[in-house]
C-alpha cells in the first residue's frame, strides 16, 4: 500500500545542496600574489590547457576527456598531447564524428556524477550538437526542479582567422551566451587559459569554454604553483583615462595593439579583458566608464544580438549619465566569414578598425 | 488495419531464451501497477479537460505492460530515462502518484517543483533521469547513464554492474541522435538497453509511412552490432520472461541491446488529437487484446484451466477500488497543493549561482526538491 505523500517544502539554507552535494569552489589566489611573472617558465596556450586538464584529472577520477582525435592522434591541435599515455584509453577517449551523440552521452554521464570535458575540434562543429548542449545541459537542473545538475565543460576553438571560410569560422558566443543555465569563458592568454579551465572543471554548472586556434601557440609566463581564476572578474590590461576598451578572447590583443598606437597620439585607453562573458564583470566596466566617460566594445562575433550589444545595453542601464559619447561597438563585419586573406583580415575587429572607432569617439 | 502486432520473426524467436517465470507476487504487483497507471491516466484526462493541466499531455493508456514488464526486470539502482509519454514510467519506477499529478498541476510539491510539467518527470530517489520532450534526445543521455555506470566500475572501482534503460517511441527512429548513440554504444561497450515502444504511430504518421523497412526494425540495431529482439508488448508476463534475460545478459557482459516492443496507444497522440489517421475499429481490435484484462484473467483462471488461480473477482474489485482511492487522493492533493512562489522562477538555474550571470535575474537555490 502506498504511503501518504507529505513532502517538506523548506528552503535550502546550507552550503550542501541536497542533490548536488557540496560545491567545491577552489580558493582564488589574487593575481598580485601569483602573477604571470617574468621569472616563470614560458609555455604555450595549448600547454596551459593541457596542464589544467592534467592536474584536475590527477586529482579527480571523475574527470575524463573525450573528443575527436584527442587520444591516439594526440589532439587535432595537440592540446591533449601525451595525455593518453598518462591516463589511458578509459579516460582519454577518441570519439567518432558524432558531436550530438558524444555531447549527449557526456550530459547523461554528468547527471550520474562524472565530470566530462568534451572537446569540440571547433565550436563550429558544435552546431550539430546544439540540441544536447543548449536544450539539455543548461536546463537539466531547472527541468528536474533541482534534482540533477550538469557539471560539464565543453571546450574547443572558436572564431575566424585561419582562412577556413564560413562553415569553420563560427563565433558561437553571441548565439549561445543567450541561454540561461550555462557559463561562458573566453580566455585571451595562456595564464588565464590555465586558471580559468581549472575553475571550469571544478564548477558544478555547464561551462562553455571558448579557445582560439589562432592563439594555441601563443606563449606566456605561467607559474608552476597551482592557481585558479574566478569567473566574472575582468583583468585590467592597461590603464588610461581617456576611453574604456573592453573585449574578451583574441580581440583583446587587437585592443592592446590599438591602445599602443593611440598612446603615441596621446590617447590613453583603459583596456579590460572580461575573461568570462557569463558571468560578465559589468561592475569593473562601470567603474572604468565612470573614470573615462567613453566606451568602445570589441567583439569577434556578429553585431546583431551579440555579447557586445548586451554589454552596451547593461552600460546604458547602469551608467548612462556618465557617458559623454554614445557607446560604440566593433564587431566582425555582418557577413558570412570570407576566405580571401585580405577580406578575412578586414572582416575581423582588427586594430585598425578599433583605432578608427576610438578616434571618432574621443574627437567628439 | 494499418498496423498489426507482427508475430516475432524466426530469428527473434531463436534469440529468446526464456528467463525465470514471473512469480505470483510479481504478477499481482504488475497488475496493480498497470491498473494504477490506467486509473491515473483517466484522471489525468479529466483534469486536462477541466483545464487543471496545461501544455502538451500524452496519455500512456494501452501501453502499460511496456513500462511495467521492463522496469520489473531491473534492480532498484539501474538508471532509467524516457521520452515525454512518461507518466507510466514514473509510476512504474515508484514515483508517488501525488508527486506526478502535482507536477502536472504545476505545483511546488510536484516532482520537478512545477518546472517540468507532463513531459518532464524526474525522480532522483527512484533513478528516473527524466522524461524528455525532444524526440530522440534521450537516446544519447541513456547512453551516458550506462557509460557512467561502466566508468564508475572500471575507472573508479565503485558500484556494481548496472544497466541503463532508455525508452523511445517509434517516431524517434527518424532521429540521427539514436544512430549515433547505437554506434557509440557498441564502440564503448556500454550497457544501455534501448526499449522501442512501438505503438505504430508517430503522432498521425503510421510506422510504415515514417520508417523504411518497418518489418525489420531490429536490423537497424544489428547493423551496429547491437543485439535486437522483438517482443509482444501487450502481454506483461511473457514480456517479463523474455526481457529479464536480456537485462541479465547486458548486465553480465556490459553490452547494449535493442528491444522492439509491439504495443498500442488507445488515446490520441496528445490530448488534442482528432485521430483522423486511424479507424475506431482498429482501436477496438487492440482493446480486445488489452494487457490488463488479459493479466487479470490469467490470474483469475484456475490453475487446472492453465491460469494462476491466485486472484478472485472480489480481490480484483478490491484492488481496483484501492487504486481508485489512491489516485483520487493524488488529484485532491494536486488540487490543494500550493503553486510555486514567484521567487522560484529564478531558482534551480545554476548549481553555483554567481553575481552578474544575468543582467536582470539574481539566482538562488530556493525550496528543496520535494522528492529529496
Ligand atoms: C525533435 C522533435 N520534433 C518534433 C517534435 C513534436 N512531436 C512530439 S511527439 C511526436 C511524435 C513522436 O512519436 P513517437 O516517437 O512514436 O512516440 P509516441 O508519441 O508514439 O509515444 C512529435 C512529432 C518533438 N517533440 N521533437
Ligand atoms: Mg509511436
Amino acid at each position: 500500500m502506498t504511503t501518504a505523500y507529505t513532502p517538506e517544502l523548506t528552503e535550502i539554507k546550507d552550503a550542501i545542496h541536497p542533490a548536488l552535494g557540496k560545491v567545491e569552489i577552489p580558493d582564488f589566489v589574487s593575481e598580485s600574489e601569483l602573477p604571470s611573472r617574468d621569472g616563470d617558465r614560458v609555455i604555450q596556450y595549448r600547454e596551459a590547457l593541457r596542464e589544467a586538464m592534467t592536474e584536475e584529472m590527477r586529482r579527480d577520477e571523475r574527470v575524463f576527456l573525450i573528443g575527436e582525435e584527442v587520444a591516439e592522434y594526440n589532439g587535432a591541435y595537440k592540446v591533449s598531447q601525451g595525455m593518453l599515455d598518462e591516463f589511458g584509453p578509459k579516460r582519454i577517449i577518441d570519439s567518432p564524428i558524432s558531436e550530438n551523440g558524444f555531447a549527449g552521452m557526456c550530459i547523461g554521464a554528468a547527471m550520474m556524477g562524472l565530470r566530462p570535458i568534451v572537446e569540440f575540434m571547433s565550436w563550429s562543429f558544435s552546431l550539430v550538437a546544439a540540441d544536447q548542449i543548449l536544450n539539455n545541459a543548461p536546463k537539466m537542473l531547472y527541468m528536474s526542479g533541482g534534482q540533477w545538475g550538469c557539471p560539464i565543460v565543453f571546450r574547443g576553438n572558436d572564431g575566424a582567422g585561419g582562412q577556413l571560410g564560413s562553415t569553420h569560422s563560427w563565433c558561437v558566443e553571441g548565439m549561445f551566451a543567450n541561454v540561461p543555465g550555462l557559463k561562458m569563458v573566453i580566455p585571451s592568454n595562456p595564464y588565464d587559459a590555465k586558471g580559468l579551465l581549472k575553475t571550469a572543471i571544478r564548477d558544478p554548472d555547464p561551462v562553455f569554454f571558448l579557445e582560439s586556434e589562432r592563439m594555441l601557440g601563443d606563449k606566456a609566463h605561467v607559474p608552476e604553483e597551482e592557481y585558479f581564476i574566478p569567473f566574472g572578474r575582468a583583468r585590467v590590461c592597461r590603464e588610461g583615462d581617456d576611453i574604456t576598451l573592453i573585449s574578451w578572447g583574441r580581440p583583446v590583443h587587437f585592443c592592446m595593439e590599438a591602445a599602443e598606437k593611440l598612446a603615441g597620439d596621446g590617447i590613453e585607453c583603459d583596456v579590460l579583458d572580461m575573461r568570462s562573458v557569463r558571468p560578465l564583470d559589468i561592475d569593473s566596466v562601470i567603474e572604468s566608464v565612470k573614470k573615462t566617460n567613453r566606451i568602445v566594445v570589441v567583439d569577434q562575433s556578429w553585431p546583431f544580438g551579440s555579447v557586445a550589444s548586451e554589454a552596451i545595453a547593461q552600460i546604458c542601464e547602469r551608467c548612462f549619465d556618465w557617458l559623454d559619447h554614445e557607446p560604440v561597438r566593433v564587431n566582425t563585419i555582418d557577413v558570412p566569414t570570407p576566405y580571401a586573406k585580405n577580406l578575412e583580415a578586414a572582416y575581423l575587429p582588427n586594430a585598425e578598425r578599433i583605432l578608427e572607432a576610438v578616434r571618432a569617439v574621443v574627437s567628439e | 488495419m494499418s498496423q498489426t502486432i507482427s508475430e516475432p520473426t524466426e530469428r527473434a524467436v531463436q534469440d529468446q531464451s526464456n528467463g525465470p517465470r514471473m512469480s505470483d507476487d510479481q504478477a499481482l504487483e504488475a497488475l496493480r501497477t498497470m491498473q494504477l497507471i490506467r486509473e491515473f491516466e483517466s484522471r489525468t484526462m479529466q483534469a486536462y479537460q477541466r483545464a487543471k493541466i496545461g501544455g502538451f499531455c500524452h496519455i500512456y493508456t494501452g501501453q502499460e505492460a511496456c513500462a511495467v514488464g521492463t522496469i520489473m526486470s531491473l534492480e532498484k539502482t539501474d538508471p532509467v530515462v524516457t521520452a515525454y509519454r512518461d507518466h507510466g514510467h514514473a509510476l512504474a519506477r515508484g514515483m508517488h502518484p501525488s508527486a506526478c499529478m502535482a507536477e502536472m498541476f504545476g505545483k511546488l510539491a510536484g516532482c520537478a517543483k512545477g518546472k517540468g510539467g507532463s513531459m518532464h518527470m524526474f525522480d532522483r530517489p527512484n533513478h528516473l533521469y527524466g522524461g524528455h520532450g525532444i524526440v530522440g534526445a534521450q537516446t544519447p543521455l541513456g547512453l551516458g547513464l550506462a557509460f557512467a555506470c561502466r566508468y564508475q566500475l572500471d575507472v573508479m572501482g565503485s558500484g556494481e554492474k548496472r544497466v541503463a534503460l532508455c525508452y523511445l517511441g517509434d517516431g524517434a527512429l527518424g532521429q540521427g541522435a539514436f544512430y549515433e548513440a547505437l554506434n557509440l554504444a557498441t564502440l564503448f561497450s556500454t550497457p544501455v538497453i534501448y526499449v522501442l515502444e512501438n505503438n505504430g504511430y508517430s503522432m498521425g504518421t503510421a510506422l510504415k509511412r515514417h520508417a523504411a523497412n518497418a518489418d525489420r526494425l531490429v536490423d537497424r540495431a544489428e547493423a551496429f552490432g547491437v543485439r535486437g529482439v522483438e517482443m509482444d508488448g501487450l502481454d506483461v508476463m511473457s514480456l517479463y520472461e523474455q526481457f529479464r534475460p536480456v537485462v541479465d545478459d547486458c548486465r553480465e557482459r556490459q553490452v547494449p541491446a535493442f528491444v522492439d516492443l509491439k504495443t498500442y496507444r488507445y488515446q490520441g497522440h496528445s490530448m488534442s488529437d482528432p485521430q483522423k489517421y486511424r479507424t475506431k475499429d482498429e482501436v477496438e481490435q487492440y482493446k480486445e487484446k488489452d494487457s490488463i484484462a488479459r493479466l487479470a484473467s490469467q490470474l483469475m483462471t484456475p490453475k487446472d484451466d492453465g491460469g494462476r488461480g491466485i486472484l478472485s473477482e472480489d480481490d480484483w474489485s478490491a484492488m481496483q477500488k484501492e487504486i481508485k482511492d489512491l489516485v483520487k487522493e493524488a488529484m485532491d492533493f494536486a488540487e490543494e497543493a500550493e503553486a510555486p512562489g514567484e521567487s522560484e522562477l529564478t531558482t534551480d538555474v545554476y548549481a553555483n549561482p554567481q553575481p552578474n550571470l544575468s543582467p536582470q535575474s539574481v539566482y538562488g537555490h530556493g525550496v528543496k526538491n520535494p522528492l529529496l
